[in-house]
C-alpha cells in the first residue's frame, strides 16, 4: 500500500496493519462481534477486512467465552487468531479462556505448546459510555504466566507488534485506547515542535533533543501518551520542569530493555482504577535498579478507585488528565 | 404450554387501545425519539440505544406485573422502564442527561438503572443468572412475586444464559424471560448468530414457550394472563419470545440495514396501525405526549448537573 502523505490516524493505522496482516500470512483469521462488512466492528477497526479475506473474517455471536477459546483452538491447530472484544470490559467474559487455557497451555503440557492468539480489546473513558464500556481493566490481566499484555500506542507500528506476539508464542492482549483511534501516529522520530521520540529496544523515548539534566521521566501506556505530552509541555513552559516519556507497547512483562529513566523522579501514568495498579508492577521493577539514584518514591498516577460514571462532568473527577499528570509531577518535585 | 402462538391478522384492525395504555406507548415513542435529536444535536453525550418499534412489549406486559416484581433490563432498557414508571420520565432523562434529580445520580446513564424494583446493566446475558437468584428469594417470600428479565435475541450468544436457564428449570423459579426478537443485534442478522431456535432451545430445558407476533396490546394480554399467573403460583420459568423490529439504528447513526429491510421493519410499527385504525383519538394523544417530552426535555436540560451524593 502507498504510504498515506500526512500520518495516518491510528484507527486507520491498526486497519492498515489487519489488512497487511492478513495479506501476507494466510494462516491468519479475525474473530469478533460485528466486525464484518458493511459495519466493520463498533470501532471500524476491521473495516474492509471480511470483504477482502472472506470467511477467515468472521462475525460472531455475541459469545466473548466462545470466540476467544475458538481463538486458542484455531492456534493450537496451526493457525493463528486475532479476536475481537468489542469493549475491553467484556474481556472479563473471556477470562477463563485467556488464564486457564490459552496461557496454561503453552507451558502446562510438560513441552511449549505455540499459541498464536491475540486478543484486541478498545479500552478506556472519556467518551460518557457508563460504568460497564469504558474500563481500562489492564491491570487484571497482569502476572498471569504466558500471557502478554499489550497496548497500542501512537509511536509503534501495530503491524510489527501483532507478528510479534504471533512469533513469541503465547497468547496476548492487545489494549487500544478508544480516543487514541482517533488521533494520529507519529513519524520520523517528530512529536511536535519541542519534542523528539526514538524506538530504543521497542520502548518510545520522547524528549526535548540536546538536552540534559531532566526532572522527572514519565512512564505511560500509549492511551495515556497524548495527556502525558501535554502533561510535559505545559511542564516545561509554564513551570520550567524537564521531561521525558517512555512509552513502552509491552506493559506485561514489563521491560525496559535497558533504557534507564533519565529524570531524577520517576511518574507512571495509567488509566486503571487505583489499588493494584500497572504503575505498582512497574516500580516494583524499577526500585532494584534506581536505588539510590530516586530522590523520593516513584509517584503513581491512575484513576480514582471508582467506577467510571456515564455522565461526563462526573467521568471526569474520575479519569486522568493531562493536569492529573501535571500536578502529580509537581507535587513530586516539590 | 410450549408451541402456542398469538398471530396478528395480516396487519388487521387491532382492538381499540384503553386511553392508559396509548399514553404510555407515546411517551415511549417521544421519549426515544427526542433522544436521538438530541443526540444530533450534540446535546447528548455517550451512547443510547432506542426501543422505536418494541414499545409495546413493556406496555402490554405491564398490568400482568406487580409492583413487587423485580425486572431486569438491558442496554435497550428506556421502554422497559417507562412502561413501569412512565411519571419518572423526568428522572430518567435527567440520568441519561446527567442533570439534576436523575435516577442514579447521573453515574449509570442510560444502561445502568436501578429504581424501586427495576434494574438494568450493559453487559449482555449478565443479569439472567442474577434474575434467577433473586426470583428463588421471591419465591421463599412466598408473596407470589415474580423476576422478570429482558433479552434480546442476540443475547442468546452468551453461555450465561444457559446457565441461568438450566438453574431457573431445576430450583424452580418463578421467572418470565422475555425476549424481544427484533431479528438483529447491533449489526449482526439474527440467523447469523443463532443456530436453531429460541423455542427449541428453550424446549431442551422443558421450560414453557410462548411465542407472541402481534401488537395487539389486548391480544398479547390475553394471551399471558393465565401464564404469568401460573409462573408466580407454581414457581417455574417461562419463556416468552416476542416478534418485533428495531425501527431505529442499534446505538445512534450506525444502521447498516438495506432500505429494503428498513421499510420491511417499519411496515409492522405498531404507532402506524394505531394511527390508522383510530386517526381522531390517536392525532390528539400523540400532539399531546409529542409537546409534553419537548417540554420535559426544555425543563430537564435547563437543570444543573447532577450531584453524585453518595459514593
Ligand atoms: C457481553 C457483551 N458483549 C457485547 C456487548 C455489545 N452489545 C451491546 S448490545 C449488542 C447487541 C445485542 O443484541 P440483542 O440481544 O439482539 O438486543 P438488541 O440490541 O437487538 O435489542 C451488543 C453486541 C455487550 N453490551 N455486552
Ligand atoms: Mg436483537
Amino acid at each position: 500500500m502507498r504510504e498515506p502523505v500526512r500520518a495516518e490516524r491510528v484507527s486507520e493505522h491498526l486497519n492498515r496493519a489487519l489488512h497487511d496482516v492478513l495479506a501476507a500470512d494466510p494462516t491468519v483469521h479475525v474473530l469478533g462481534e460485528d466486525i464484518a462488512d458493511p459495519y466493520g466492528g463498533a470501532f471500524k477497526i476491521t473495516k474492509g477486512l471480511s470483504s477482502r479475506f472472506g470467511d477467515r473474517v468472521r462475525s460472531t455471536p455475541i459469545s466473548e467465552a466462545a470466540i476467544v477459546g475458538t481463538g486458542a483452538g484455531l492456534a493450537l491447530g496451526g493457525d493463528k487468531a486475532i479476536v475481537e472484544i468489542m469493549f475491553a470490559d467484556f474481556a472479563a467474559l473471556a477470562f477463563d479462556q485467556l488464564m486457564n487455557f490459552a496461557s496454561k497451555s503453552t507451558t502446562m503440557y510438560g513441552r511449549p505448546v505455540p499459541m498464536p492468539l491475540v486478543v484486541r480489546c478498545p479500552s478506556g473513558g472519556r467518551r460518557g459510555y457508563g460504568p460497564t464500556h469504558s474500563q481500562s481493566p489492564q491491570k487484571h490481566f497482569l502476572g498471569v504466566p504466558g500471557l502478554s499484555v499489550l497496548e497500542l500506542t501512537p509511536f509503534h507500528d501495530a503491524r510489527a507488534l501483532l507478528e510479534d506476539a504471533f512469533a513469541a508464542g503465547r497468547p496476548a492482549l492487545l489494549f487500544e485506547d478508544k480516543v487514541l483511534y482517533t488521533r494520529r501516529m507519529f513519524r520520523d522520530g517528530v512529536v511536535d515542535e519541542l519534542f523528539r521520540y526514538e524506538l530504543v529496544n521497542g520502548l518510545a523515548r520522547v524528549a526535548v533533543e540536546g538536552v540534559d539534566g531532566h526532572d522527572c521521566t514519565i512512564i505511560a501506556p500509549g492511551g495515556m501518551a497524548h495527556r502525558a505530552l501535554e502533561a510535559m509541555r505545559e511542564l516545561l513552559l509554564e513551570h520550567d520542569v524537564l521531561c521525558e516519556l517512555l512509552v513502552p507497547a509491552r506493559l506485561y512483562p514489563f521491560d525496559l530493555g535497558g533504557v534507564l529513566p533519565r529524570g531524577r523522579q520517576v511518574c507512571v501514568a495509567e488509566d486503571g482504577a487505583a489499588g493494584a495498579t500497572w504503575g505498582a508492577e512497574v516500580a516494583t521493577r524499577l526500585y532494584p535498579v534506581l536505588w539510590g539514584r530516586l530522590a523520593r518514591p516513584i509517584t503513581l498516577v491512575s484513576a480514582a478507585d471508582s467506577v467510571i460514571p456515564a455522565a461526563p462532568h462526573l467521568e471526569r473527577e474520575v479519569l486522568v488528565h493531562a493536569d492529573t499528570i501535571r500536578l502529580a509531577v509537581l507535587e513530586a518535585l516539590a | 404450554m410450549t408451541g402456542v402462538i398469538v398471530e396478528d391478522v395480516e396487519h388487521g384492525r387491532p382492538s381499540p387501545l384503553a386511553l392508559g395504555d396509548l399514553d404510555r406507548l407515546l411517551l415511549i415513542r417521544h421519549f426515544e425519539n427526542a433522544l436521538l435529536r438530541l443526540f444530533g444535536e450534540g446535546l447528548l453525550s455517550g451512547t443510547t440505544h432506542t426501543c422505536l418499534g418494541q414499545e409495546h412489549v413493556p406496555v402490554a406486559l405491564n398490568p400482568l406485573l406487580r409492583e413487587d416484581d423485580f425486572t431486569f433490563s438491558h442496554h435497550r432498557g428506556h421502554g422497559h422502564f417507562l412502561a413501569r414508571y412512565g411519571e419518572e420520565a423526568g428522572a430518567l432523562l435527567a440520568e441519561i442527561m446527567g442533570r439534576r434529580g436523575a435516577l442514579c445520580d447521573g453515574v449509570g446513564g442510560s444502561q445502568h438503572i436501578y429504581h424501586r424494583t427495576f434494574m438494568s446493566t450493559g453487559v449482555q446475558g449478565e443479569s439472567l443468572p442474577v434474575a434467577v437468584g433473586m426470583a428463588l428469594r421471591l419465591r421463599r417470600a412466598g408473596h407470589g412475586a415474580l423476576a422478570c428479565a429482558y433479552l434480546g435475541d442476540g443475547t442468546w450468544g452468551e453461555g450465561s444464559v444457559y446457565e441461568a436457564l438450566n438453574l431457573a428449570a431445576l430450583w424452580g423459579a418463578p421467572l418470565l424471560v422475555v425476549v424481544e426478537n427484533n431479528g438483529i443485534a447491533q449489526s449482526t442478522p439474527t440467523e447469523r448468530g443463532m443456530a436453531g431456535t429460541i423455542e427449541g432451545r428453550v424446549a431442551a430445558f422443558g421450560i414453557p414457550y410462548l411465542r407472541i407476533d402481534s401488537i395487539d396490546l389486548a391480544a398479547v394480554r390475553a394471551a399471558l394472563t393465565g401464564p404469568v399467573a401460573a409462573v408466580r403460583k407454581d414457581a417455574f420459568p417461562l419463556v416468552v419470545e416476542f416478534v418485533t423490529r428495531r425501527l431505529g439504528p442499534h446505538s445512534k447513526g450506525d444502521d447498516t440495514r438495506t432500505p429494503d429491510e428498513l421499510r420491511r421493519a417499519r411496515a409492522g410499527d405498531w404507532y402506524e396501525r394505531y394511527a390508522a385504525a383510530f386517526p381522531r383519538r390517536f392525532a390528539e394523544a400523540d400532539a399531546t405526549w409529542r409537546r409534553y417530552v419537548d417540554d420535559l426535555v426544555a425543563e430537564v436540560s435547563a437543570r444543573p448537573p447532577a450531584q453524585w451524593t453518595v459514593r
